[in-house]
């Protein structure tokens, strides 16, 4: 019966994490209305996070839209309705692949380095070392690391929109022998601005997951350089699992 | 601030401090005063939550009962903003020196300046005149990760007192030196003392260097003050636990059972 008990470990894990989350997600609610701000820092993290993830994430896209274009048209193929292969392309990105891969590339990187440098500063007593120096950790440390992955996310998946269309054109005109007129008109008419939106929206709600996540992690991380691994590792776990989860639910949300 | 009866009035007040980790009681009911000016150094075994002291009277961590009164004002009971704003006159220097490894040696010395927003260049010369202090020259624009143990320290060192705090704590600073280094950061410590008139609060278990750099040495053991005495005592001072623990004997009245538990959890897993 060891796989019941695992559950249930699992379960209340589940539980005590999230439970660590939302408390750290209102402390940042609650520091967010008072300065010190630490906008240097902030602009600062904004920048690692587009410099750590903008390779990743182009490679990403261009190649999930390129596959998506190649897929798509072998289906469309079947009823001779090519020319939709451009629409599939881009709504199925913009709405969907776009954010979400996204965030699960940034999970690896951004999450997993943001679990690693706070857990090795806790570890190192470099984060009690702030306080005394008169610094608040959590706004020097966690505020700017949130706010810079939660407003880089959706700037991220613009970009990775781009180019995993851009993608899905070249190969539908360059290899299947696409008409780029009626491809590209297609893709136009037919999508609508809500559909580029709700894919933002959910870009943010992403990227918040991974800077509360992976800021808690490393915050609260203990038990030396072994604490920073099991820090790094739950980060990037739980941030790609609640990306999927809430995905769904937030898809049902913005469609309702 | 010699002001007639101020004196009577000790500088940082423990009282009642108590402080238990998942039900495994670390400090029980410690009671201490430093008067303004006085260097004290609490010794005690490792583990005996010496560490776990100088975090609760620094706010690091949250005692279950017990003030710190700082000139008679409870620091515990300020709201956070205002508790940050009195460690401006504190200065800690951490066991492994707790250097900031994304910023350069000098942003390290000034980092409470920069925080307060004094110009670049007056922090930057401030820093290097700390760092003269402690002995080191062209090493502000190092990366902490290129310096060795001692100058780590002597960094750590520098950048606790570049505010010039009127207090300040040190977390075992000779323990993993050679003893040469020990009796370079020991005569630091000492000429800052002199210099400045600081008031101390240390915790060692290197007796020489609480020799050295202390007016008062207590014991703490069991989770409480056992005993405080001189600097000048430590060796003739006839308490059998003071005895035991100067002589480094494993038999005697101090009780290794929380060392002897830990073993056993070792063992039993
Ligand atoms: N954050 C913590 N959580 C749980 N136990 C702790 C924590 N900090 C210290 N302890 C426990 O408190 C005891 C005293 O630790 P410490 O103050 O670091 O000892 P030392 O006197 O060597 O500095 C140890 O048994 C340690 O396991
Ligand atoms: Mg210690």
């Amino acid at each position: 019966m060891k796989w019941i008990a695992s559950i249930g470990a699992g379960v209340e894990s589940i539980f005590s994490h999230t439970g660590s989350y939302t408390l750290m997600l209102l402390q940042l609610l609650r520091k967010l209305g008072s300065r010190p701000w630490y906008a240097r820092q902030l602009i600062a993290q904004a920048e690692q996070v587009g410099v750590q993830s903008l390779p990743v994430v182009l490679l990403t896209a261009l190649f999930t839209g390129m596959v998506l274009a190649l897929q798509s048209y072998i289906v469309f193929h079947r009823f001779a309705a090519e020319s939709l292969t451009g629409l599939v392309v881009s709504m199925s990105l913009v709405r969907e692949l776009g954010p979400v891969l996204v965030g699960l590339m940034v999970a690896g990187r951004v999450g997993a380095s943001f679990a690693a440098e706070l857990g090795t500063m806790r570890v190192t007593e470099q984060i009690d070392a702030l306080w005394t120096l008169s610094t608040d950790p959590f706004r020097y440390l966690v505020t700017p690391r949130v706010l810079a992955v939660t407003l880089m996310l959706p700037l991220l998946t613009i970009i990775a929109d781009y180019i995993g269309i851009y993608g899905g054109y070249a190969i539908s005109v360059y290899v299947l022998d696409q008409n780029p007129v009626v491809y590209v008109e297609n893709t136009t008419v037919y999508m609508e601005l809500e559909d580029f939106y709700s894919g933002l929206i959910k870009a943010a709600f992403f990227g918040m997951l991974i800077g509360v996540i992976g800021c808690t992690e490393g915050f609260n991380c203990k038990g030396g350089a072994a604490g920073v691994g099991t820090a790094t590792t739950h980060a990037v776990v739980i941030s790609c699992m609640s990306i999927l989860v809430s995905d769904y639910f937030l898809t049902a949300w913005l469609f309702g | 601030m010699s002001a007639t009866n101020k004196p009577s009035l000790p500088r940082i007040s423990i009282r009642g401090l108590s402080k238990s980790f998942n039900g495994n009681i670390v400090l029980e009911d410690v009671d201490l005063d430093i008067m303004p000016g006085d260097s004290t150094t609490v010794i005690g075994m490792s583990g005996t939550g010496k560490s776990v002291l100088i975090k609760c009277v620094l706010g690091l961590l949250r005692p279950d009962a017990g003030e710190i009164l700082v000139d008679g004002e409870n620091w515990l009971a300020l709201p956070e903003q205002e508790h940050l704003q009195r460690m401006r006159r504190i200065g800690m220097l951490f066991q492994g020196a707790a250097l900031f490894d994304s910023l350069k040696v000098w942003e390290n010395v000034a980092f409470a300046l920069l925080r307060q927003n004094v110009p670049k260049k007056q922090a930057h010369e401030r820093a290097h005149e700390v760092l003269e202090w402690v002995g080191l020259h062209d090493v502000g624009d190092l990366m902490p990760s290129e310096l060795s143990g001692g100058m780590a320290k002597r960094v750590g060192l520098a950048r606790t007192i570049c505010h010039k705090p009127d207090i300040v704590f040190f977390d075992e600073p000779t323990t993993g030196l050679d003893p040469i280094m020990s009796d370079v950061i020991n005569r630091l410590i000492v000429r800052l003392h002199k210099g400045s008139g600081t008031t101390m609060l240390s915790i060692t278990h290197d007796l020489r260097s609480a020799e050295m750099i202390s007016d008062h040495i207590a014991l703490l053991c069991h989770g409480r003050i056992h005993r405080i005495i001189r600097a000048n005592e430590l060796t003739s001072d006839q308490d059998p636990m003071l005895r035991q623990f100067v002589e480094g004997r494993a038999s005697g009245p101090i009780n290794c059972s929380p060392w002897g538990k830990k073993i056993e959890e070792v063992i039993d897993r």
